[in-house]
């Protein structure tokens, strides 16, 4: 089973939420995850509700005991015959979260490797961590992905993982192959020194079964053709695809199966049963008669909705990955929203 | 009909499109927002109307979906703009559309500015390649060149611009200036120093500390990188001023009379939020901000129906329903080929789904669908439960409407002052002319019901 989980898809779809919620639903168990944010936007702050992340891991949240718990028992026992935490009990586990911050990672690992307290500063005040964090090419990338990657592969003095599991809120699709594919990049440019070593420890990890990559779609036509594309890049960069989910479903409730029914003359049949619940009369200009119209017009964009997104359906089906499906919450994600989709995605089966 | 509820309160003033593009003075519009909101679509579906109003046009595109760039014969990229077939020229306009190309905009701005020799040892620099391939910043800032090289040749006398698809709308207006103050800052400098300040005396000093700092970027980038950076850097050298000042020219266009930004939003909570920012923004940048494009926007001609009201209706309909069923299962028998007779009807006759082949995306037949699963006549009991389904879908589009109008109205309560017009939610996507030409509709049209 991976470890480190890459939760990207197009701008908008839910990457942060569904990254979120997969970290919550990984915490089962007594397990521990980290849930880490590599874009500056404080974007699982406001959704946890809680005040700005600082550079630090720290507890967010608590996972609610598993309603599954025979099911993650058994995906335990597969990987590495780890205990659960916290001696056996059946309860929940633990969201950790940390927003990776390119420029205090850059001047903590100056730190590490150069004891470079003070130069560190001064080549700050140049703009040197400026340019190294925002636009030398590929370097940021590098300490982002090389800070996820430390806390995947850190352990206690027990020898044990500190993490069970490591979701990443990543760049949206467009850019993630090239984030994750830093290697290529940085040993192009630098093609010896320290930041060569470490782009290199980072691939290895990145490209192990270690990782798998998650991409987030809805059932439009925009994000699932970046669905497909990004698929197809990461898996020409060798990187580990994991599966796809499908955000914010909606409920077929009508199909043109029964916009046919209705075409074939149930009208006056309809409006006989709308004025019978009580909505007016149903003869011609009666009440009921007048919804008529345009609950047919809403039935039919419904159809059309659903006859489309069918066919994106058919299409992320034909990737031949795994795929997840959250469904739309009308009132949008709140604390409470979130450990229900969490519920949601355990439901489903491992990721 | 049902006017009042569907559109807008009468406390947002209403942005009135086609006196904005009709306007002479209107020399450029630009469509920002926040990620996805419609952008794209929207500047597209302004340049089809105000061509078609007869205006000469120009659409700066940024990544449009590559159905749309087809449909509308720009999906080369060749960084020029092509004249967009099938647009109606009769009222003396014209379109023409192009798709940003920012490698090659960057390429261009060097070749441009430096001699032959000079500009292929940027172009081949390994460092240079990166950067104009997309670091942080690069698209945000080809786009505002771009516009700067269009408003220059005067060929048009209207240029809408689409911005790139970032995070927030506010990279549009930071990110150039962010390259600006690299390529214009110290720390070029420094990496300039082994070149230029090397023998003045009085810089002694400074150049010992400054030998000392590239000799720690050496140890960590790797001595080679440096050197390209450095080699990189000596060959823009004469270039340099000029990023920044045409930068700084572009920004000042931004702000001039004939500028109007449109701030596109869905209208959900975050992309709201993001319009709210960049509105205080425009407004401290001195930018002129026309309004907010309010997308993808739920309307319903039978807005007298509460949700409420809809799903205590369908709920006694589909209990009436189970006790007919109980008394009568001979209804359900399948007649479906036998009554293919034409109706009156106002549904399209295509997509008659065989539940079947539906079955294939499991999601979305996933049951709910009773009538058509029985492949049923109608009869009174199916009438009864088709009744059920369009209440409990108009309960649904009810509650979405509600929703939408009390994001809506925590916009307009913050920013009173800030024109608004909506654009319904068209059911499929929007990919040729005839779709944009039912946006720019909308945008002009002012309301949100959907009936014809
Ligand atoms: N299943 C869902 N039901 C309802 N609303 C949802 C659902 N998933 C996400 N959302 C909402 O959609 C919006 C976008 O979600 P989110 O911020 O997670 O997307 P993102 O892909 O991280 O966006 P960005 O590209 O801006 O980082 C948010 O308002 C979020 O609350
Ligand atoms: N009013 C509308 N009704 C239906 N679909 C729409 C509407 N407006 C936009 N769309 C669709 O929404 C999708 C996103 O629109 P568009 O590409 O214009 O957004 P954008 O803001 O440019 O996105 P990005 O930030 O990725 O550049 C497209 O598939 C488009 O067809
Ligand atoms: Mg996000
Ligand atoms: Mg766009």
């Amino acid at each position: 089973m991976s470890r480190l989980h890459v939760v990207s898809g197009k701008g908008g779809t839910g990457k942060t939420t569904v990254a979120a919620a997969l970290a919550l639903a990984l915490a089962t168990e007594g397990r521990r995850t980290l849930l880490v944010e590599v874009e500056g936007r404080q974007g699982i702050a406001q959704l946890f509700e809680t005040e700005a992340l600082p550079y630090e891991e720290r507890k967010i949240a608590v996972a609610p005991a598993s309603d599954g718990a025979a099911l993650r028992a058994a995906a335990g026992n597969g990987s590495g015959g780890e205990a659960p935490r916290g001696g056996g009990r059946r309860g929940g586990g633990e969201v950790h979260a940390l927003a990776i911050d390119a420029e205090r990672a850059l001047l903590d690992y100056l730190q590490m490797f150069y004891k470079l307290g003070s130069a560190g500063r001064a080549l700050k005040k140049l703009g040197a961590i400026d340019f190294a964090t925002t636009i030398a090419p590929g370097l940021r990338d590098v300490l982002l992905t090389g800070k996820a990657c430390e806390a995947v592969r850190r352990k206690d003095k027990n020898g044990r993982f500190v993490y069970d599991a490591v979701v990443m809120d990543a760049p949206p699709t467009g850019r993630i192959t090239r984030f994750l594919n830093v290697n290529d990049e940085v040993a192009g440019l630098a093609k010896i020194g320290p930041i060569h070593n470490q782009a290199q420890a980072v691939m290895r990890v990145l490209k192990s079964p270690e990782t798998a990559v998650h991409l987030v779609t809805l059932l439009e036509e925009m994000p699932v053709q970046e669905t497909a594309d990004g698929v197809a890049e990461l898996r020409a960069a060798g990187i580990p695809v994991g599966g796809i989910v499908i955000n914010m479903t909606r409920p077929a409730l009508l199909d043109n199966g029964d916009l046919d029914i209705a075409a074939r003359g149930a009208r006056a049949g309809v409006a006989k049963a709308l004025s019978q619940a009580g909505l007016g009369g149903a003869r011609r200009g009666g009440l009921a008669d007048r919804l008529i119209d345009p609950l047919l017009e809403q039935a039919r964009e419904h159809a059309e909705r659903v006859e489309l997104e069918r066919a994106e359906y058919a299409e992320l089906t034909a990737i031949g990955l795994p795929t997840y499906e959250l469904e739309l919450l009308p009132e949008g994600v709140d604390l409470a929203g979130l450990y229900h989709l969490a519920r949601d995605l355990r439901k489903q089966g491992p990721i | 009909m049902t006017a009042d509820t569907t559109t807008l309160d009468a406390s947002a003033p209403r942005l009135e499109v086609d006196a904005l593009i009709d306007d002479p003075h209107t020399r450029i519009v630009v469509c920002c927002g926040s990620g996805g909101v419609g952008k794209t679509t929207t500047a597209a579906a302004l340049g089809v109307r105000a061509a078609e109003r007869g205006r000469r046009v120009v659409v700066l595109t940024i990544d449009p979906a590559r159905r749309l760039a087809q449909s509308m014969g720009i999906s080369e990229l060749d960084n020029v703009p092509r004249q967009v077939k099938d647009v109606d020229e009769s009222a003396g306009g014209e379109l023409h559309a192009m798709m940003l190309d920012m490698k090659r905009t960057f390429d261009e701005i060097v070749e441009g500015h430096a001699d032959a020799e000079r500009s292929r040892a940027i172009l081949e620099n390994p460092f240079y390649q990166s950067l104009s391939a997309g670091f942080a910043g690069t698209q945000e800032y080809m786009a505002m060149e771009k516009l700067g090289q269009l408003r220059a040749n005067d060929e048009w006398d209207l240029i809408i611009v689409d911005t790139p698809p970032s995070r927030s709308a506010l990279d549009f207006l930071d990110a150039p200036k962010r390259l600006g103050s690299f390529l214009d800052g110290k720390f070029i400098r420094v990496l300039m120093a082994p070149a230029k300040v090397g023998g003045r005396a009085g810089m002694k000093f400074l150049n010992v500390g400054m030998s000392m700092m590239t000799g720690t970027l050496s140890k960590l980038m790797g001595g080679q990188l440096l050197r390209d950076v450095q080699t990189f850097v000596a060959a823009m050298d004469t270039m340099f001023g000029g990023f920044r000042t045409r930068a700084d020219a572009t920004y000042r266009l931004l702000q001039a009379p004939g500028t109007a930004f449109l701030v596109v939003a869905a209208p959900e909570r975050d992309a709201l939020r993001e319009a709210a920012y960049f509105v205080e923004r425009l407004a401290a940048e001195q930018m002129p901000l026309a309004g907010l494009v309010l997308n993808r926007v739920h309307g319903s001609g039978a807005s007298q129906l509460s949700a409420e009201r809809a799903l205590a209706a369908a709920e006694a309909l589909t209990d009436q329903r189970a006790e007919d069923t109980h008394a009568d299962g001979a209804d359900t028998a399948d007649t479906r080929t036998a009554s293919a007779a034409p109706a009156e009807n106002n549904l399209e006759a295509d997509g008659i789904v065989d539940l079947d082949a539906g079955k294939a995306g499991p999601r979305t037949a996933g049951g709910l669908s009773p009538a058509a699963a029985e492949h049923e006549t109608p009869t009174s009991a199916s009438a009864a439960q088709l009744a059920a389904g369009l209440l409990r879908l108009h309960a649904e589009r009810m509650q979405v409407l509600a929703r939408e109008r009390r994001t809506r109205d925590r916009f307009t309560a913050l920013h009173p002052e800030v024109p608004v017009t909506e654009v319904a939610a068209l059911p499929g996507d929007v990919h040729d002319l005839a779709g944009l030409r039912a946006i720019g509709d909308r945008l002009a049209q002012n309301r949100t019901d959907t009936e014809d």
